[in-house]
């Protein structure tokens, strides 16, 4: 059995910033596994531009961006296996390293121990099966994710005549992409009332291609034996349940489905991680930490985002947090304060903060339920408001964050819950004061 | 003449109403910020963008290479821009960067690789012909 100090699980954006922050942080000895046949993960699809504006304060397209990262792992010689799959985190006995079995065409099966591991596996999508729609089951049903693929990677136009079920990102950015290749895209139905994606591929996706977007509409019925020929879509009412009357049928050879992004969490149920019941993501604390010693996670296999920016710097800070428990072993402290997510804040990440352990300033992200205007992000420890910041507009869609500080932590010494939640702006009146 | 837009600066997405006599604004409206009206004013005099694609790679370890425009063009040159490159095949190896064609459906903006496509070596066009 070959020894690591820390393998990482997934080479993707997630996992090729985890490894540069580790080494940088001090860890020689690191092993990135990725199945894929190259490091940058879905990024080698996402061949539209608006990426690292943040990080690079340029937009790149996805490649270039994980590019950059690639270089840095191979500049600091970090090693890495490719086609490799993952297939179990186990404990070993007597000791808090991991056993992390996994296979390639190479080395067959085989067994790592590793002192700490870093779980960067990402998502997938939310598939047919998982979406109950009814009708037939012919060939033409794509996840937008594999119908990206097949037209970036692959060079294959899965289909001629189009409909997209889910306005996430990914089935917009598809609609142009498939318009571009010279297919029609015939509608967009989002069953919610608002778009999951960003406003700019919203304009820039459909609007400069005149594709209709249908908001509250869902797909009742998939006509085709062999291969897809009609979609049926609906209105849909408060209930989320189709109205009687209001059915449209498209004839079209191809449907689409960007219905959401679900964390691929199988090995991380495996090794004993707790998951939050939210995100289908680890809880973690504030070093990225699982309930797990010494196993980390970060990215979207810890919550999905929108933004690839925020993934590496997460991914850095748990990098950095599993150098630290590599040279210092397990704090020894266990004081934890709990993030408590209320009225409208559907859950924040991380879920606990250690106030003896953690660095001067924290992000903690989160994502709201529903579209909120003229509200503000509360932040109480304990009863008491610490800082209430306007939002003109916040929607599922946009990650939120709040920062918080040790130093005003400490200032609580017997704090045992923070919660963040979302409240609405009162107009103030002439003469009052708060 | 109204033209209605979509600001795409932030969140908000405001709906901004741009007023035009004849070729000249008259007025922005709607917009909460500068940069709504600034964005506003572009979009409907010279709208632009960056267009992103794939070219056909002969003798590469992946079969297509994606690439950009290497700066934005104007908007209603997309499609002409998509045309030119359709039938375009470049040989591997490519690498960021790399101007794949130099002036873009005449637009003057050059079609740039972004991404990398390494060669295949057992591929034909890569093997030494023994000369």
């Amino acid at each position: 059995m070959k020894n690591y100090d820390l393998v990482i699980i997934g080479g993707g954006p997630a996992g090729l910033a985890a490894a540069v922050s580790a080494r940088d942080h001090g860890i020689e000895s690191i092993l990135i596994l990725e199945r894929d046949r190259e490091l940058g993960g879905i990024l080698n699809q996402c061949i539209h531009n608006g990426f690292g504006l943040h990080t690079f304060k340029e937009e790149l397209t996805g490649p270039e961006y994980a590019d950059r990262f690639i270089r840095q792992v191979k500049d600091r010689a970090i090693e890495y296996k490719l086609h490799t799959m993952v297939m179990d985190i186990a404990r070993t006995d007597g000791s808090a390293d991991k056993r992390v079995t996994a296979m390639n065409r190479t080395d067959g099966m085989f067994e790592i121990r590793a002192k700490a591991v870093i779980l960067a596996m990402g998502c997938r999508e939310r598939a047919r099966g998982a979406l109950n729609i009814p009708g037939y089951r012919p060939a033409g049903i794509y996840s937008a994710g594999t119908a990206q693929r097949l037209v970036n990677m692959e060079g294959y136009l899965p289909g001629r005549e189009v409909v997209i079920l889910g306005s996430g990102d990914i089935g917009l950015i598809m609609a142009r992409r498939m318009t571009l290749e010279g297919a029609r895209v015939k509608v967009v139905a989002e069953l919610m009332p608002y778009s999951g994606g960003l406003k700019r591929n919203i304009v820039q996706c459909l609007n400069d291609f005149d594709i209709p977007l249908k908001l509250s509409h869902t797909v009742i019925d998939i006509e085709g034996k062999k291969r897809v020929e009609a979609v049926t879509i609906a209105e849909v009412g408060p209930d989320r349940r189709p109205v009687p009357g209001t059915e449209e049928r498209y004839t079209c050879d191809t449907l689409l489905l960007s219905c959401g992004l679900i964390p691929e969490n199988e090995l991380s149920q495996n090794a004993g991680v707790v998951l939050n019941p939210v995100t289908s993501g680890p809880v973690v604390n504030d070093g990225f930490e699982t309930n797990a010693e010494g196993v980390f996670a970060c990215g979207n296999v810890l919550h999905v985002h929108d933004l690839v920016d925020y993934v590496s710097e997460e991914a850095a800070s748990a990098g950095k947090s599993a150098a630290l428990y590599l040279q210092k072993g397990a704090a020894g402290d266990t004081k934890t304060i709990e993030i408590s997510p209320q009225n409208g804040v559907r859950y924040t990440v991380p879920c606990f903060i250690r106030p003896n352990q953690m660095e001067e300033n924290l992000t903690v992200r989160f994502r709201v339920g529903a579209v909120y205007r003229n509200s503000s992000i509360a932040t109480y420890f304990g009863d008491q408001l610490i800082s209430r910041r306007k939002r003109p507009v916040m929607a599922p869609g946009e990650m939120e964050q709040v920062t918080l500080t040790r130093s005003k932590l400490n200032e609580f010494p017997d704090l045992e819950r923070i919660t963040i939640r979302i409240e609405e702006n009162e107009e103030r009146k002439a003469g009052k004061t708060e | 003449m109204k033209k209605e837009l979509t600001c795409i600066g932030c969140p908000l997405g405001c709906t901004v109403i741009v007023t035009l006599d004849g070729d000249t604004i008259s007025g922005v409206t709607g917009n909460t910020c500068p940069k709504g009206d600034a964005y506003a004013r572009k979009e409907v005099t010279n709208p632009t963008r960056i267009v992103t694609s794939t070219v056909r790679v002969s003798g590469g370890a992946a079969p297509m290479i994606n690439v950009k425009t290497a700066s934005d063009i104007p908007k209603g040159k997309i499609f002409d821009c998509i045309d030119a490159i359709r039938d375009l095949v470049v040989p591997a190896p490519v690498s960021i960067g790399d101007v794949l064609l130099a002036d873009a459906a005449g637009t003057g903006v050059a079609i740039v690789a972004a991404g990398n496509v390494a060669a295949q070596p057992d591929s034909p066009q890569n093997t030494a012909s023994g000369a």
